[in-house]
């Protein structure tokens, strides 16, 4: 698999990304200038955490509209892999690659912390080395997290099985005071239609060695170096 | 010309920081108020003196970047 990061004036966890990616790959990952508007081929684009243009106008609003995301969203269109990391995941929604928006977090507050989260399907090229049902320990570190979509986009994404994570308490409990920014439904991750598009808020690439407390997110990484050709 | 735009969120969408306002002239005394929403307000110097080619193009500016139709309406005032 080869892959690439896209790198915005304000991203932060871009590097704590291409450690994830090698340590799954076996090989670097190319990073990719926001300004730049051809894309290396790779098999993987990921976008990372971060505040991305200072957060100006609304989280990822700018991002969003850059010459390079504008590429990453043809390729998507194609069939290329894309995932998007909490501010990535502001990012790949305000282009439209997925449904809904980020919001300020319910109780105003910046949340920093290690977070449940329930992997609710494990029927993607993300997600496969995962058991639905499982519960992760998964970090978080965002203050505009809080999910928001029509009824009927959110009925949608459950019918299609598309929410990929949710937060969620001890035994995978869903429980308003387990989830850390209001997010409607408990969502703290998505697909797209064809499945080869996912946002997340919590961060997988800061949960892959024992000292980060966790290594719950290095399966999301191995199932794409697995399932992406 | 300019262009003074107007961004609110649509009702239904949690606007927790207009809460945090209301609760906040709550405690100043102003038990008259009811509700806040919070919004934005952007002005746009236009190279344009035609009022609906502006209007056009600044439509189209709010559809693409300045606001979220997701969770935002917007309006357009145009002064000479």
């Amino acid at each position: 698999m080869k892959a690439a990061i896209v790198v915005f004036p304000g991203s932060n966890r871009e590097n704590d990304a291409k450690a994830a990616l090698t340590q799954a790959m076996g090989s670097e990952p190319v990073m990719v200038w926001h300004r730049d508007t051809s894309l290396p081929k790779v098999d993987l684009v990921l976008v990372p955490g971060g505040f991305s243009y200072g957060d100006y106008l609304r989280c990822g609003a700018i991002a969003a509209n850059s010459p390079v995301l504008r590429e990453v969203k043809a390729r998507a269109e194609q069939g290329m892999a894309v995932i998007g990391v909490c501010n990535g995941f502001q990012i790949i929604t305000e282009a439209g690659l997925l449904p809904g928006v980020l919001l300020r977090n319910a109780n105003l507050k910046f949340v920093c912390r290690n977070v449940g989260l329930r992997v609710e399907t494990s029927n993607s090229r993300f997600t496969s080395g995962y058991k639905k049902g499982q519960v992760l320990s998964i970090p978080v570190a965002h203050h505009d997290g809080n999910y928001f979509a029509d009824a009927r986009t959110l009925d949608e994404l459950e019918a299609e099985d598309r929410i990929a994570f949710r937060y969620c308490g001890p035994e995978g409990r869903l429980d308003s005071n387990y989830n850390p920014n209001g997010s409607t439904r408990h969502i703290a991750g998505i697909l797209n239609k064809k499945r080869n598009v996912l946002g997340l808020m919590p961060h997988p690439e800061n949960a892959i060695e024992p000292l980060h407390g966790s290594t719950d997110g290095k399966a999301l990484f191995h199932s794409l170096v697995e399932t992406v050709s | 010309m300019k262009a003074r735009i107007h961004i609110t969120l649509k009702s239904g969408v949690l606007d927790p920081q207009g809460r945090a306002i209301a609760s906040a002239l709550h405690a100043l005394g102003f038990n008259n108020v009811d509700d806040v929403r919070q919004g934005k307000y952007i002005e746009v110097d236009l190279k344009e003196s035609d009022k609906a080619k502006a209007k056009t193009a600044v439509d189209q500016m709010c559809g693409k970047l300045l606001a979220n139709t997701v969770i935002e309406n917007y309006s357009i005032d145009l002064v000479d």
